[in-house]
C-alpha cells in the first residue's frame, strides 16, 4: 500500500489521551473531506493513531467523510493491513503472495506460529507480537519476505526467525530489568 | 444505426446498446443472474457469456457494447460449456437445500441450472460460510445461499440511498451484509425489502409468518380478521400465472374466505380514513401557517410508507415534526378493528387477531412498533406479504384460477377509488387533493377524470401546483393562494427532493414519499421480479380499478361517514388522535 503521506504503521499507538486522539482524528478527516480516494489514507493514519480501528473510530470516519458505514467497513475488512482489534506492540506480517508462497512462505509462517505460539490474526499473551499474513510487499525478487512493523526482511529462512525477533524482544527485557533495578 | 447478427438474426440497435440489449431485441434469450434492467450491469455472474467472431475471449453480454458488423453466437458449444462451468462453480459454493428453501421453484439460480441441463455436481468442495441473521422483524439473511451478484447492494445503495448492505471481507470469505457482517438490526436498515425483491436466490427473504397465521386460524378462541392493501389485487395473480396488471380482487377475497378468516376487510377503508385525517391535518397546518402566521412545519410529508418513516428517523430526524402524525392505513385499520369492530361483535380486543396482507416487508416491522397499540394490544398481529399469501393459498390446495368473485365484508370493506390509488406513486397525493380541494373550494378537483397527471408515472420526482381561485367561507384565507405539492418514490429520489427543499431551491406545502420505486405496487413483498414494465402494468391496473368505482373521493365513503358519526366524532377529534395518530423517534444509525 503506497500513499503520499507517511502512514503510521499500526503497531505503535501514541500515548496521547483518547480525547486528544479523537481531536487529531477530526483534524485528519477535515483535511481529507471531499477528496476522492481519501478513505484509505485516513484509515491508515487513524490506525497509526489508535493502534487499530475500533468501532467508534470507524463510525467517526464514516460520518466525517460522508461515506456509508457498511462501505467503510467493506474497505477495512477487504485489506488485511487494517485491524479492528487491538494488536501487539509489533506486527509481524508474512507475505503469501505468489512468489513468496512458492519460495516457502508457508514454512516461514509455520516457524513463526511455532516460535510465537499464536495463530494468524492472534496476539501473544505478553502483547508483544501480532502475527498476520499479507499479499505481496513488492519484494518478489527476494522472496520469501516478512515484515516486522515498517521493516521488510527478505530471503527469510524458517530456521532464522528467532534471530529476527530477538531485537524486538531485547528492549522490552532490558526495560523490564531496568524497572526491577530502580 | 449499427447492424449486427445474433445467432444469424440481423438486428439494428441504437448506439451504446449492449449485446444483451441487442439479443433481447432479436428475440434471443440470454440467461442472466446479476443483471437488473436499468439498474445494474456489471458482468459479475458471467452467466451471460457469448461468443463474438474474431474476439479471442468470450464476453459478458450485459456489459459488452455492440459494434457494427458484430457476429454473436449465444449458444455455440463453447458458450454452452463455459456457461455450464460458471453455473456449476456457483452451485459448488451455494449451500442451498432446494426442497427446504423458500425460493424453491422461484429461484433464478435453480432456473438457470435447469435451463443449462446441469445434472451433476462436478466440483464438490467448500461451501460459503453460513451466517443466518434473523435479527430484524421483516428480513432474514443467510449468507450460505448468496451468490455475490450484488443486486441487493446496488438497490440498497444506488436506488434507496440507504447502503445498509455492502460486500464485507474478500475472496472466498466475501459476505454481502451490514458493516463487519453484524446483524442487520444493529444498522440503519429501513426494512423496505427491495433487497429481498431482487435477490435471485434465497439469501435475503421476508420473514415467513404463514405458520403464525395458520395457528391463529385454528385457534377457536380467536376471531381472525384480515385486511388487504390496495396493491395486492393488482399483483397476487402473478403468483398464479396471470400476466402482471391482472386485477384479482374477487378471487383474492374468495381465497381468504376459503382459508378460514372470520371476515375479509379492505385496507382501502383505512386509506379513505387516512385521507380524512391527513387532509384535515394539512388544512390545519395551512391555516396555522398562512392565516395565523405561525410555524406549522411545512411542507407536511405523508406517513403511509413505514420504510420512509424509518428512513426519516435514521437520516432526517430534523424532518420528524413535518411528518403527518397519521398512522399508516394498515395500523389505522388494526386500531379500528380492535376497538370499533370488536365492540360491534361484542368481542374483547384480546380475542381479535388482525392479519394484514401487504406488498411490503417494512409493514412487518411497523406492526411491531410498541406504540402501535391503541386497544392495549398490537393494532396488527401479523403482516403477510403478497408472496406469503400466495404460499398459504397453495398450501390450502386452493385452485386460485377456478375461484369465483367474492365480495369484501361490510362496513370495513367499503372504499372509494381514492383508496385504490394509494398503491401507486402519486396516488396518496391525488387522493388527498380530491378531498382537500373540494373541502376548500366547494368544487371538484379541476383535473380531467380527477387524475393529477403530472404526479403519475415513474419519473423519480414529480410536482404540481394548484391555484385556488375561490373558496368556501371557512377557508377564505387560501383564496388566491397556490398549493405546491411534490411526490417522490424510491428513497434515493426522496433524498434528492429533501436536499432541494432544505437548500431552499424548492418550496412545497405537501409532499408524498413512497419508499419503493413505483409506490406500493413495487413493494418489497410483491411477486418477483418487478421490472419497470411490470410496474407500469400494475399502475395501470390500479388506475383502472379507481375509474370503475361509483365513489372516487374518500369523504364520500358512507362507511367512513358512519364511523365518524357513531364512534370518532370528527377528524382530529380526541378519539381519532388516540386511535389513529402516532409519534416518531430519532434513531441512531449504528447501535
Amino acid at each position: 500500500m503506497v500513499t503520499d503521506k507517511p502512514a503510521q504503521a499500526g503497531h505503535c499507538p501514541e500515548t496521547a489521551s483518547r480525547e486528544e486522539l479523537f481531536r487529531r482524528l477530526d483534524e485528519l478527516i477535515a483535511g481529507y473531506q471531499g477528496q476522492a480516494g481519501g478513505l484509505i489514507p485516513v484509515l491508515q493514519i487513524a490506525q497509526g493513531l489508535f493502534g487499530h480501528l475500533p468501532a467508534d473510530v470507524v463510525q467517526r470516519i464514516s460520518a466525517g467523510l460522508g461515506k456509508p458505514y457498511s462501505e467503510v467497513a467493506g474497505v477495512i475488512t477487504f485489506y488485511s493491513f487494517f485491524a479492528t482489534r487491538p494488536r501487539g506492540r509489533h506486527v509481524v506480517r508474512v507475505c503469501l503472495g505468489t512468489a513468496c508462497y512458492v519460495r516457502g512462505g508457508q514454512q516461514v509462517l509455520a516457524a513463526l506460529k511455532k516460535e510465537l505460539g499464536v495463530d494468524v490474526g492472534e496476539t501473544t499473551p505478553d502483547h508483544l507480537f501480532t502475527l498476520e499474513v499479507a499479499r505481496c510487499f513488492g519484494a518478489c525478487g527476494l522472496a520469501p519476505a516478512i515484515s516486522i512493523d515498517d521493516e521488510v526482511y527478505q530471503r527469510v529462512k524458517p530456521s532464522k526467525v528467532r534471530e529476527l525477533l530477538v531485537r524486538y524482544r531485547e528492549p522490552v527485557r532490558a526495560a523490564a530489568a531496568q524497572g526491577v533495578k530502580s | 444505426m449499427p447492424k449486427l447478427t445474433i445467432d444469424g438474426i440481423q438486428v439494428e440497435v441504437a448506439e451504446g446498446a449492449t449485446v444483451l440489449d441487442a439479443a433481447r431485441q432479436a428475440g434471443v434469450r440470454i440467461p442472466t443472474l446479476c443483471h437488473l434492467e436499468n439498474i445494474q450491469a456489471i458482468g459479475a455472474c458471467r452467466v451471460c457469456l457469448v461468443e463474438i467472431e474474431s474476439h479471442r475471449d468470450l464476453a459478458a453480454a450485459c456489459v459488452m457494447p455492440i459494434a457494427d458488423g458484430m457476429q454473436v453466437h449465444t449458444h455455440s458449444p463453447r458458450v454452452r460449456a463455459a456457461r455450464r462451468t460458471v453455473v456449476e462453480l456457483l452451485l459448488s459454493e451455494h449451500d442451498g437445500d432446494c426442497p427446504t428453501c423458500s425460493r424453491n421453484e422461484d429461484c433464478e439460480l435453480q432456473a438457470v441450472a435447469r435451463e443449462l441441463g446441469i445434472r451433476e455436481n462436478r466440483y464438490p468442495g467448500e461451501k460459503s460460510r453460513r451466517r443466518e441473521d434473523a435479527s430484524t422483524p421483516a428480513l432474514v439473511r443467510n449468507t450460505a445461499k448468496c451468490i455475490l451478484c450484488r443486486r441487493c447492494v446496488t438497490v440498497c445503495g444506488d436506488v434507496q440511498g440507504v447502503t445498509a448492505l455492502f460486500p464485507q471481507y474478500r475472496g472466498f470469505k466475501t459476505a454481502i451484509g451490514p458493516a463487519f457482517d453484524q446483524d442487520l438490526a444493529t444498522v440503519a436498515c429501513v426494512q423496505c425489502g427491495q433487497c429481498a425483491a431482487v435477490c435471485p436466490v434465497g439469501a435475503i427473504t421476508e420473514r415467513d409468518q404463514t405458520d403464525e397465521v395458520w395457528a391463529a386460524l385454528s385457534d377457536p378462541h380467536k376471531c381472525v380478521v384480515v385486511q388487504t392493501a390496495p396493491a395486492i389485487r393488482a399483483a397476487l395473480g402473478e403468483c398464479f400465472g396471470y400476466p402482471p396488471g391482472t386485477l384479482v380482487k374477487g378471487k383474492m377475497v374468495s381465497a381468504l374466505r376459503r382459508l378460514g378468516f372470520h371476515s375479509v376487510f379492505d385496507t382501502n377503508f383505512a386509506a379513505d380514513l387516512t385521507i380524512m385525517e391527513e387532509g384535515t391535518e394539512l388544512l390545519h397546518r395551512l391555516r396555522k401557517a398562512l392565516a395565523d402566521g405561525k410555524d406549522a412545519h411545512l411542507p407536511m410529508f405523508t406517513s403511509c410508507s413505514p420504510g420512509w418513516i424509518r428512513y426519516a428517523e435514521y437520516f432526517h430526524p430534523e424532518l420528524l415534526p413535518n411528518l403527518s402524525t397519521c398512522k399508516s392505513p394498515q395500523q389505522m385499520m388494526g386500531a379500528v378493528l380492535k376497538t370499533y369492530y370488536a365492540g360491534k361483535l361484542g368481542r374483547k380486543p384480546a380475542e381479535m387477531f388482525v392479519v394484514a396482507v401487504m406488498p411490503c416487508t417494512a409493514k412487518k416491522a411497523e406492526a411491531r412498533r410498541p406504540e402501535m397499540n391503541a386497544s392495549g394490544f398490537s393494532d396488527v398481529d401479523v403482516v403477510l406479504t403478497t408472496r406469503e399469501l400466495a404460499r398459504m393459498i397453495r398450501q390450502a390446495g386452493i385452485d386460485f384460477k377456478a375461484l369465483g368473485e367474492g365480495q369484501m365484508d361490510s362496513p370495513l370493506g367499503e372504499s372509494t377509488g381514492a383508496a385504490d390509488i394509494f398503491a401507486n406513486t402519486g396516488g396518496v397525493m391525488e387522493a388527498a387533493l380530491r378531498t382537500a380541494c373540494e373541502l376548500i373550494t366547494g368544487r371538484e378537483l379541476p383535473f380531467p377524470n380527477l387524475h393529477v397527471r403530472p404526479l403519475a408515472g415513474l419519473a423519480g420526482v414529480k410536482e404540481a401546483s394548484i391555484p385556488i381561485t375561490e373558496t368556501v367561507p371557512a377557508w377564505s384565507f387560501l383564496k388566491g393562494a397556490t398549493l405546491h405539492v411534490a411526490v417522490a418514490h424510491g428513497l434515493g429520489n426522496a433524498r434528492q427532493l429533501i436536499e432541494r427543499i432544505r437548500s431552499g431551491a424548492a418550496h412545497y406545502h405537501f409532499v408524498e414519499i413512497m419508499t419503493c420505486p413505483g409506490g406500493c405496487i413495487g413493494g418489497g413483498g410483491q411477486p418477483r421480479l418487478t421490472s419497470d414494465a411490470v410496474r407500469q402494468a400494475r399502475l395501470a391496473a390500479i388506475y383502472q380499478e379507481d375509474e370503475h368505482r361509483a365513489l372516487r373521493k374518500s369523504h364520500e365513503n358512507p362507511a367512513i361517514q358512519q364511523l365518524y358519526a357513531d364512534f370518532l366524532g370528527h377528524p382530529l377529534s380526541h378519539k381519532a388522535h388516540e386511535l389513529l395518530h402516532t409519534k416518531y423517534t430519532p434513531r441512531p444509525r449504528v447501535s
